[in-house]
């Protein structure tokens, strides 16, 4: 047990506000809040404070605040067209055109709410481009004209062109969307944070609860592109790890063809228990198909009746639509209401990246990017996020610490890590490479 | 209300005393509002069983006394609505309006409005619990929860999960007149009994803000440390704090115990082992008993506060939520 008593650890910690009602209606406001702590700022924290904060004005009543005295504070979604990506399996899977934009958009109202109390307000620029090095001199312009927190959606290999684009300004980059290890790992960069997670942290999360199940006897499938196969090894290690045995590999070959079609149930009938035949015993069926083209195809047209579990059944998942645990269900209304539509995955990792910013922002009382970016890669730094307990950065790599569901298409059936899976510091690091395992360098 | 309803028992209990000089201890009717079921358990404190079971609309959350213990108030959230019930007969008295997604009344301590947060609307709605009409609405922040009403009435508190503050609401105005920043998910707004402090639990950040009512200065955070537990399961929720302003009990959530911190120094004395995710605590009229909604265990807990110890744990309804007591 310990007090501290003694002032605010943070200096603008009493404000006066006149909210507006109309203020809810929208994401671009206007505040009329005067600071008033000024006074119980110690000579030390006016100091440090001074250079980081708009000019209080203590002795300023609310109604006189000018507009100018605002902080405002940009946060630019950069997203890479991929047009040849193809469509996935199901309808039910292809993505909305704001697929992410639409979580930057609600963190920056959930942001702006807190923020008219603060006398912050937060703007949210997008650019978009399917050509890599057009994107990045996108948003190195950008963030020349004063937009320093990017929230990416891009290819791997693009991540870290930006990020090296960016490496001498004050600003940061946050991967919403790559699963790579590389980009934590040998390719780290430390203006880089990680809210997606990352393979080794779902194939954790996943192996974990079937650990817990005692299904521990895999069969493998894999199919034909390097992020199959990456995914395939992060279910290989996890498996190491957890005390799970991998009883065949099987590569799954396929050609996608035409995505939409009258027909085909009738053959895929016929070649998936084919495919699936003369296999060793097995509890569950492991599919690594991150491009969604065949692993739809496997549950219910197995050789033995037995679940599919990976990137299609039970599967792994930052967020999940039916989500209503820790307060969700008002989480999820909220998204509804913005985007008309589901929540997705990018949109919760787009949403915890602006809300980074915005917590930040409101425990510095500040607008300057060092400032915020220093606060995050502080120990002090945490984030609420229906997620039922604080979600950090890895101070080794920028990865996000999250719990992470495990779902069918309709529901989550559990959150890991598991109960039983036991860690020195966080259980949270029991899921993807943790610190003694890691290559990353640029953050000592 | 709960300071209410003591002097209340208090009174009762003096004439009792007089008239019948009775020695047991009165019996209470104690009210659990069970989320997961729909109903309200109804718990006689003296036998410590369950005597009746109410049946309410849908997701019975925050659960508070009204026109002078003559009525139990609970937010049914998913039906947007408030349910009185006559907390003798428990039969519904009638419906009152909120917003969307009521979770947390409290009363004025004149014993009306009643303000309650709309978790989903991040707005406090003010309610006229005798004509049944919404007064006005209060703008907030993202996701209000907790509300805390201080001794003289002047002043509501209200916590907002999502944006993590503690509004300053004068209760005359009916304005947020100042916003206090507390750790993440605050959930519970409680005010010592002199209505200098407000104690504010934090239950992602893990901690109890003290908030000088009058400067709105943050006096001191309560960090909690319990042996083999780790430190993301201490999460902070409900808040109680007895009538005499010396012990403050803390319920910590997945870490299945209840604080008990003195109020004058801020420090733990002890941690009391319960049910499993304690959310909400209530204090029976004479505080000689403290009842513990545990979530998960389907099970309110019984502290005895003399001696600190839990005595029993009473199985009530599905994922039982909030808690009050009755005199009888």
């Amino acid at each position: 047990m310990r007090v501290y008593a003694g002032p605010a650890p943070r200096p603008a910690r009493s404000i006066l506000c006149r909210p507006n009602p109309s203020f809810l209606k929208g994401f671009s406001l206007v505040v009329a809040c005067a600071v008033l702590a000024s006074g119980a700022i110690s000579p030390g924290h006016a100091g440090e404070s001074a250079a980081q904060t708009a000019p209080a004005e203590p002795q300023a009543p609310a109604a006189d605040a000018k507009q100018d005295d605002i902080l405002k504070i940009r946060i630019l979604m950069a997203r890479e067209i991929q047009e040849d990506r193809l469509p996935p399996l199901s309808l039910l899977d292809i993505p909305p055109p704001d697929d992410g934009l639409a979580g930057a958009q609600l963190g920056i109202e959930d942001n702006n709410t807190t923020g008219r109390f603060l006398k912050q307000e937060f703007l949210l620029g997008a650019v978009e481009n399917a050509n890599a090095e057009a994107l990045v001199a996108d948003v190195v312009k950008k963030v020349d004209e004063g937009f320093p927190f990017v929230v990416a959606d891009a290819r791997p290999e693009t991540l870290l062109k930006l990020a090296d684009a960016l490496k001498d300004k004050d600003a940061l980059l946050f991967n919403v969307a790559a699963p790579d290890e590389e980009l934590r790992e040998e390719n780290c960069r430390v203006n880089v944070k990680h809210t997606a997670p990352s393979r080794t942290m779902l194939a954790d999360a996943l192996a974990q609860y079937l650990a817990w199940k005692q299904w521990r006897n895999w069969l493998l499938v894999v199919g034909p592109t390097p992020e199959d196969k990456a995914f395939a090894d992060a279910l290989k290690r996890a498996a190491t790890r957890f005390g799970v045995k991998i009883v065949d590999e099987r590569m799954f070959e396929y050609e996608p063809g035409s995505r939409r079609a009258d027909g085909g149930f009738e053959q895929i009938q016929q070649q998936i228990p084919s495919f699936m035949q003369g296999a060793p015993d097995h509890d569950v069926v492991a599919v690594a198909d991150e491009g969604e083209l065949f692993g739809e195809y496997f549950p219910y047209r197995t050789w033995i009746s037995r679940p599919v579990v990976g990137t299609a059944g039970l599967y792994p998942t930052t967020w999940h639509p039916a989500v209503e645990l820790w307060g969700g269900t008002q989480f999820q209304n909220r998204f509804q209401r913005l985007a008309k539509r589901q929540m997705r995955p990018i949109d919760y990792n787009a949403w915890t990246a602006v809300r980074s910013v915005g917590e930040a922002a409101s425990r510095t009382n500040s607008s300057d990017a060092k400032t915020l970016i220093d606060y995050m890669r502080s120990d002090k730094f945490d984030l609420a996020a229906f997620k039922g307990q604080k979600l950090t950065y890895r101070s080794w790599n920028g990865q996000l610490r999250q719990p992470i569901f495990i779902a069918t298409p309709k529901i989550h059936v559990t959150v890991s890590p598991q109960p039983g899976f036991l860690h020195e510091f966080s259980e949270l690091d029991t899921l993807g490479v943790d610190r003694p395992e890691t290559k990353c360098t640029a953050f000592q | 209300m709960k300071r209410q309803s003591t002097s209340l028992a208090l009174a009762l209990l003096a004439g009792v005393m007089l008239a019948f000089s009775a020695s047991n201890a009165l019996a209470y009717r104690v009210f659990v509002s069970n989320e997961k079921e729909n109903t309200i358990s109804v718990i006689d404190s003296e036998t410590l069983e369950v005597i009746h079971t109410i049946k309410t609309g849908n997701r019975p959350r925050g659960i508070i006394l009204a026109n002078e213990g003559k009525w139990v108030i609970v937010c049914v959230s998913d039906d947007h609505k408030l349910q009185v019930f006559d907390t003798q007969t428990y039969e519904l008295v009638k419906d009152l309006p909120s917003g969307p997604d009521p979770e947390l009344p409290i009363l004025h301590t004149s014993g009306n409005p009643l303000y309650v947060s709309n978790e989903d609307d991040n707005l406090v709605t003010v309610v006229d619990i005798f004509e049944n009409r919404i007064i006005t609405d209060i703008p907030v922040g993202v996701e209000p929860e907790g509300m805390g009403m201080s001794p003289d009435g002047k002043w509501l508190v209200n916590t907002s999960e999502t944006t993590n503050m503690a509004h300053f609401i004068d209760t005359e105005s009916l304005k947020v007149a100042d916003n206090v920043l507390v750790d993440s998910r605050p959930r519970v707004a409680e005010f010592t009994p002199d209505g200098k402090e407000v104690w504010v639990s934090a239950e992602i950040g893990g901690t109890v803000t003290v908030i000088a009512t009058d400067s709105r200065d943050v006096l001191a955070k309560i960090n909690f440390e319990i042996q083999g537990i780790t430190k993301d399961a201490i999460q902070p929720v409900g808040v109680r704090i007895t009538n005499d302003g010396k012990k403050a009990f803390v319920a910590l959530g997945p870490a299945n115990r209840v604080a008990v911190v003195d109020v004058a120094t801020r420090e733990v004395e002890r941690y009391l082992l319960v049910g499993q995710r304690v959310w909400n605590l209530g204090f029976t009229p004479d505080e000689k008993l403290l009842f513990t909604t545990n979530g998960t265990s389907n099970d309110v807990s019984v502290i005895d506060v003399g001696s600190l110890k839990v005595t029993k744990s009473i199985r009530v309804g599905r994922y039982p939520w909030g808690v009050v007591a009755a005199p009888n």
